[in-house]
């Protein structure tokens, strides 16, 4: 069926037109379909369409031409109605803004841009970090993969224009108050952090924010600074900004052991730095470290208690939350005989060595996917035997994941799955809040905790779950409600990782054999 | 500053330099250098008949039976597979053509040059739309029409041009672009300015009112007209930045509805092809995919000396073809700033707050971001003598670019 | 020495090449961030790369 409609004197753009066309001619039912302007030559096309020059009454150059030929009257007329909203309708533009190509681009469109945040694939990260850096600007870096020859390459272009180069592999940063990558939102105050850790750096800074001390600035080295080859550049230069940094009266350094001469150069480096230093090199000896501006502290915690006395003046010797020395007689009396394992679930790396060096001694042989000195390796990641201390944010646990701090679900069910082995009696866990984190992982953790709860009840068993929250009362996440939530599970929650550990030792005293 | 970056900027430097003048009206075998009655110029890079596209070969049997050296279609088609014919491509002439662009020595021909360089640019005059030459139209409609173009259309021109003096293009371009007009395939403004300005003359000048009134007529029925300017404007901006050792400048991009060519500054006249690609369009009733001839034409020319497509921003109602938005068009233009060396001094685009057009491409950019030169332009029928039959977005090949890299690599470390 | 005691008193202004996720965080903190359409230079082929590299170099 078909029919034809003029629109004297209603002009619209023959490119609009052809697209009004074209979609007509595709609708259901249509057969052929033409909206044109009447001109000479679309009168001769619609000739060739099957209809007659009579057919277009007169119709001209300035007038609306529409032909369509349907299957039936009533597609023709909805077809007709559905024309006349198009022909009303304009384009709505969502102005959304440009995003740039090429770092070139960008820097020159932007040239008040000050730091560049890059998180592409590792092997092309050189390039631009180099590009950023030779542009002026600072880099936090957070791709990982990255050769230890690039990062010395960057690192000494860096050092040569006074810029950061944080990473490769930082995680965690926190500048002019700004959370950059996995931060918790703490107040601004005199404390300054240079860390080769970003758990480390989050759990210090939280929980200084808990004692009401604010922080100058996080300076993140990524995770490989400290090493023979990148030679502590990174650190030492941050710790020279801080020492610098009107803004900062406390430094604050945070690592895992680094290389012998690399730890020389940094204390001697910190030791001229004017003000006081803690320095949590973990696994490190504190005794051998403190002397002069320097103090050496055995545990993040410690850490975070010795930039507040600093700061203060004061003494925090005080537990900030946890239940007291009943509990966990407490809890102890619900285990089942032969329960006697403890494993450890960790999405922080450096929290997860942190609860190594704090337990081997007391729990004695403790294994893992990335043992510190004095644990063993476990033969497969995936199957934990007797003491347990897992990072489930080591590479063998993220192929094709992102991290368990973005996604529990890989924590989730090694949870349920430890519930299942009837030695267990201890899980240990850490819930890290703050920018980059999953917006729930608290709730997330509860509901695997209550799964594994169950099975074990079933089993006449009692499963004692401890968890650390790293997280501060700014933090995207609702601190107090997470704390309840895990609270509900009957998780026994503390501020720090080193409180959660002391309480799990007392737990399992007697260093059960592994 | 590296090698490169100084020459690049010499390179780009020339083009935004360039002020693109009319000058007049002239043949082809007077004006063009080594122009032979035996020589036929055509679009694109070099081609022999054999691989030539349908329309291209209809353009050629046409100019052939136009200039009488052969009498019928048989006839010309015999001669133009003999090998008597020299085919070359415009380029090579100081020349461009739209579509199949093919050129024989009594055609009518646009004098153009750059006035800061003195070097000269040469383009045939638009017979128009439907049934062409260009679009590989050979019947006697088509002669007429030439032959028309020959006796009334360029000497009613040319007097109008002697009284009116020379025509700055650059100024004229500049105006069009902010009329709506892109260039390359929009051009009504560029055309009703161009009206604007020389029909006191012509009406003044010429020899009787009815040869004013059809050139007049003539002008006034064909919205692409200037684009026979725009073109060889663009030809004779680019020309004197070609062969600066050491640019990676792009300084020709062309097809021949069967190749897609690119030539680059640094690396003189040496072409770098690919398959030609089909358009990604829209169609006029009654056609299809199936009757588009690969992208074909020199108007690509107008992207590489930094407006047409580059100037996408300015004529947003041509993106309505790929169903795209005024977002699409400001994008379009933004992204190519990622690929060129500069903005333009002249051509200036009013709802990027008159930024400057994205000039002077640089093949390292293209390579690195994978972002071809964005390219608007009309689909010819693959079969000659139909003619336009949609519009749309072509991306040149990727492979032209990434040869002419390995090339240029290659050369720079002998 | 000198840039990084100027970036600890100015705002920040950050291009984000690469995650959403922290061009986002960003922008809820409230910072000026440019995001960026970052993709592999050369559709990630080594071999380009490399020339590229070379002659970004002369």
């Amino acid at each position: 069926m078909k029919k034809i409609l003029i629109k004297p004197g209603v002009y619209y753009d023959s490119v609009k037109l052809l697209l009004l066309s074209k979609e007509t001619g595709e609708r259901a039912g249509i057969r052929r379909a033409m909206v044109a302007m009447a001109t000479a030559t679309n009168l001769e096309i619609l000739s060739r369409l099957g209809w007659s020059a009579e057919d277009a009454g007169g119709a001209g150059d300035n007038d609306l031409l529409i032909a369509v030929e349907a299957e039936d009257g009533a597609v023709l007329d909805s077809t007709f109605e559905w024309l006349e909203g198009r022909l009303k309708q304009r384009a709505s533009a969502a102005a959304a803004a440009y995003r740039p190509r090429t770092l070139r681009r960008a820097i020159q469109d932007h040239p008040s841009a000050n730091l560049v945040q890059i998180s592409i694939p590792g092997a092309y990260a050189f390039r631009e970090a180099k590009r950023a850096l030779e542009g002026g600007r600072h880099v936090m870096l957070f791709s990982d993969n990255v050769p230890v020859d690039e990062e010395v390459a960057l690192k000494d272009l860096a050092a040569e224009r006074g810029l950061l180069l944080m990473g490769p592999d930082c995680g965690t940063a926190i500048l002019n108050g700004v959370c950059l990558g996995f931060a918790n939102v703490v107040p601004r105050g005199p404390v300054g952090i240079v860390a080769a850790s970003g758990t480390g750096a989050q759990e210090v800074s939280a929980l200084l924010a808990r004692l009401g001390v604010g922080v100058s600035q996080v300076i993140g080295t990524g995770g490989r600074d400290l090493s023979g080859d990148v030679d502590g550049r990174m650190m030492r230069l941050g710790l020279r900004a801080l020492r610098e940094d009107p803004g900062t009266r406390v430094v604050v350094l945070v690592s895992k052991p680094p290389e012998p001469k690399v730890g020389e150069k940094i204390l001697a480096e910190a030791q001229a730095a004017g003000k006081p230093v803690v320095v949590n090199f973990l696994g490190e000896d504190p005794d051998r470290i403190s002397g002069g501006n320097i103090r050496g502290a055995r545990t993040l915690e410690e850490a975070a208690h010795l930039a507040f006395r600093s700061v203060t003046g004061r003494d925090e010797t005080a537990e900030i939350l946890g239940p007291c020395a009943c509990a966990t007689l407490e809890e102890r009396s619900k285990f089942k005989a032969g329960q006697r394992y403890l494993r450890g679930l960790f999405v922080g790396g450096t929290l997860a060595d942190e609860a190594m060096l704090m337990l081997k001694d007391s729990l004695g042989t403790l294994h893992s996917n990335g043992p510190v000195a004095g644990c063993l390796p476990l033969r497969d990641a995936g199957r934990s035997t007797g003491h347990t201390v897992l990072d489930l944010g080591a590479d063998e646990f993220t192929v094709g994941r992102a991290h368990p701090m973005i996604d529990p679900t890989l924590r989730n069910l090694r949870i349920v799955e430890e519930a299942r082995d009837p030695e267990v009696a201890v899980l240990l866990l850490d819930v890290v809040l703050g920018y980059g984190s999953h917006p729930d992982p608290a709730g997330e953790t509860a509901g695997a905790v209550e799964q594994a709860r169950a099975a074990a009840e079933a089993d006449g068993r009692w499963l004692a779950v401890v968890a650390s929250v790293c997280g501060t009362e700014g933090d995207p996440q609702d601190l107090k409600e997470q704390e309840i939530a895990l609270g509900r599970a009957g998780v026994r929650v503390f501020a720090s990782n080193a409180e959660a550990c002391r309480f799990c030792a007392a737990l399992l005293p007697g260093g059960a054999d592994g | 500053m590296g090698a490169i970056e100084e020459a690049n900027a010499k390179a780009v430097d020339i083009l935004l330099a360039a002020k693109p003048v009319l000058r007049g009206i002239g043949v082809a075998g007077d004006e063009i250098p080594g122009m032979t009655k035996q020589k036929i110029l055509h679009a694109g890079p070099p081609v022999t008949w054999d691989r030539m596209c349908g329309p291209m070969r209809g353009a050629v049997i046409g100019a052939l039976i136009y200039e009488a050296m052969a009498g019928s279609r048989e006839e010309a088609e015999e001669l133009a597979a003999s090998g008597q014919i020299t085919y070359e491509p415009c380029h090579h002439s100081q020349a461009v053509g739209p579509m199949a662009g093919v050129v024989s020595a009594s055609m009518p021909v646009w004098i153009l040059e750059n006035e800061t360089y003195k070097n000269r640019a040469y383009c045939t005059l638009n017979e128009g739309l439907g049934k062409v030459l260009r679009y590989g139209a050979l019947g006697d409609e088509v002669i007429d029409r030439l032959r028309w173009m020959e006796r009334t259309l360029a000497p009613t021109l040319a007097r109008a041009l002697d009284a009116h003096g020379d025509v700055d293009l650059r100024s004229m371009i500049a105006q069009a672009l902010e009329m709506g007009d892109e260039g390359h395939n929009r051009n009504r403004a560029g055309t009703s300015l161009l009206i604007r300005t020389l029909a006191p003359s012509i009406v003044s000048s010429a020899e009787s009112r009815s040869a004013a009134s059809e050139v007049l007529a003539f002008l006034t029925s064909n919205d692409h007209f200037f684009l026979n300017l725009s073109m060889p404007a663009a030809k004779c901006s680019l020309d004197p930045a070609a062969d600066v050792p050491g640019s990676t400048l792009v300084s020709a991009m062309s097809r021949n509805g069967t190749d897609f060519g690119i030539r680059v500054s640094g690396l003189g006249s040496r072409w770098f092809t690919a398959p030609a690609p089909k358009v990604d369009g829209l169609y006029f009733p009654g056609f299809g995919g199936e009757d588009a001839n690969p992208d074909i034409g020199d108007s690509v020319i107008c992207e590489t000396a930094g407006f047409g497509g580059f100037a996408m921003a300015s004529a947003p109602a041509i993106v309505q073809f790929v169903g795209g938005t005024v977002d699409f068009a400001l994008n379009s233009t933004r992204e190519m700033y990622e690929i060129t060396l500069a903005e333009h001094a002249f051509y200036r685009m009013p709802i990027l707050d008159f930024r400057g057009t994205p000039t002077g491409i640089d093949l390292r950019r293209v390579v690195e971001t994978q972002i071809p030169p964005v390219v608007n332009t009309g689909i010819a029928h693959r079969e000659p003598g139909i003619g336009q039959v949609g519009a749309g977005l072509v991306k040149p090949p990727m492979k032209c670019f990434e040869d002419a890299l390995r090339a240029f690599a290659e050369e720079r470390s002998s | 020495m000198d840039k990084m005691l100027e970036l600890f008193g100015r705002d920040l202004s950050v291009i984000n090449l690469g995650l959403e996720g922290f061009g986002d965080a960003l922008t809820a903190q409230g910072v000026d961030v440019v995001q960026m359409d970052w993709r592999p230079p050369a559709g990630g082929r080594p071999e380009l790369i490399e020339l590229l590299d070379q002659l970004e170099e002369a």
